[in-house]
């Protein structure tokens, strides 16, 4: 008896990763699963950050369907090579920063490279035509079997009934009557599927999964590129426009404000790689300062720190300053009332 | 068999379990390692992954904020 084949499948964590994960191993092919961290990923971290968060049960939901499905999962660390993809994507970006189709193209690239190296036969996406305006087309479907270098060796079972036989089907290692043909943005074909394989607790995802899909976000990471004068960025970096308010009044700095306890431990650990300060004459935000300000900006800076104090009505609030230099000062200023903050220093 | 620890205390999910993973990749059948983490999420996370890899979480101890997985390496 010849051995199994065997296949990978890209996980994200959502309901049609594990369904087409789910069909093609019902087929009797071996599959694991892989799961890449691009630094991006909505899961977990804010959970992980605020306080308010943290009482919710947390999983990974990559993890999770990975159980659900018995199969072994890969969890790739992928922030350096990811970071072209996110500033120079060559297919463009969608509504915000969100490169889709080359972040696509670059990841079945890389189960393309997983593949060759385990000896593996073929890669499954839960990818469906129309489900995404950008990256999930009737068109763009060839773009990323061809761009990623997988061909022929991609297989989407949920969709694959409307596109060209892929190898898997054409040497019979899959059976494409047990394939699928979904099409467009409705979950229910999905959602029936689930049930008949008795999967109920799946991810709901709302707004998607990548942080580069959100307005507000986006937002954040292109003003630091502005400011910085360059498209580039730190994992810390991306990691610190999740947490806190940020707030530019000028160009060659920002300030990044916790929200609340969990948010202000956090930034905590920052401490020395960033000028910081907080208010020591009542309880308030500990905020970190990015770029490189004045004395005159420092003393602004510190009345909009006290505007966010338990001091913000006082006539008064002692802020404590500590430079990169390791050199501490104090200063004491009036609060800055809420009005004069400009809406448009808020990113 | 040897005894192996990693410390990946203030980084977020899913890095102590990509870290974890890179680690048991480099360790030999039957070592053990204990990793330290501070992320609550971890709790959770590596002992899922070291379900689905088949490998054994030995204990969990959680003092304040730090928290220790030891686990086992095991065939997988």
């Amino acid at each position: 008896m010849s051995e199994a084949r065997k296949a990978v499948a890209l996980i994200s964590g959502g309901l049609d990763s594990l369904l087409a994960a789910k069909v093609v191993q019902q087929q009797g092919i071996h599959v694991e699963g892989i799961n890449f961290y691009t630094g991006f990923c909505v899961e977990g971290h804010t959970h992980a950050i605020r306080k308010k968060d943290q009482a919710k049960p947390k999983r990974n939901n990559a993890l999770w369907v990975a159980e659900q499905l018995g199969i072994k999962l890969h969890i790739i660390d992928i922030i350096e090579e990811y970071k072209d993809v996110v500033i120079n994507p060559k297919h463009g970006y969608g509504a915000n920063l969100n490169p889709c189709l080359d972040c696509k193209v670059f990841m079945v690239h890389k189960a393309r490279q997983w593949i060759e190296s385990k000896g593996f036969d073929f890669i499954i996406t839960g990818e469906v035509i129309g489900q995404r305006p950008m990256s999930q087309r009737k068109e763009t479907m060839p773009v990323v079997a061809r761009e990623s270098g997988a061909a022929d060796l991609l297989l989407r079972p949920l969709c694959a009934k409307n596109l060209a036989l892929t190898k898997p089907e054409l040497e019979g290692w899959v059976d494409r009557d047990g394939l699928y043909g979904f099409e467009g943005r409705s979950r229910k074909p999905q959602m029936a599927l689930a049930a008949s394989f008795g999967f109920e607790d799946y991810a709901q995802p709302a707004g998607g999964c990548c942080f580069l899909t959100d307005r507000q976000y986006s937002h954040k990471l292109a003003d630091l590129w502005t400011a910085r004068g360059e498209r580039r960025y730190e994992l810390d970096d991306i990691m610190l426009l999740k947490v806190g308010r940020h707030i530019r009044p000028c160009p060659n700095f920002k300030m990044i404000i916790g929200r609340e306890d969990g948010e202000n431990k956090f930034l905590h650990g920052y401490r020395k790689q960033y000028t910081h300060m907080l208010a020591t004459s009542h309880n308030g935000p500990l905020v970190l300062i990015d770029g490189e300000p004045s004395q005159d900006d420092l003393d602004l800076a510190a009345q909009i720190t006290a505007r966010f104090s338990q001091g913000r009505d006082a006539d008064k609030v002692d802020i404590e300053v500590h430079t990169l230099d390791g050199a501490r000062q104090s200063l004491q200023v009036r609060p800055m009332a809420g009005e004069l903050i400009p809406r448009d220093w808020y990113l | 068999m040897s005894l192996n620890e990693l410390d990946v205390r203030r980084m977020l999910c899913p890095m102590p379990v990509i870290r974890t993973q890179e680690k048991v990749e480099q360790l030999q059948v039957g070592d053990t390692l204990t990793v330290l983490c501070s992320d609550p999420g971890a709790i959770h996370d590596i002992p899922a992954w070291c379900r689905v890899n088949g490998h054994q979480v030995l204990d969990i101890r959680q003092k304040d904020e730090e928290i220790s997985i030891r686990l086992r390496v095991c065939e997988e």
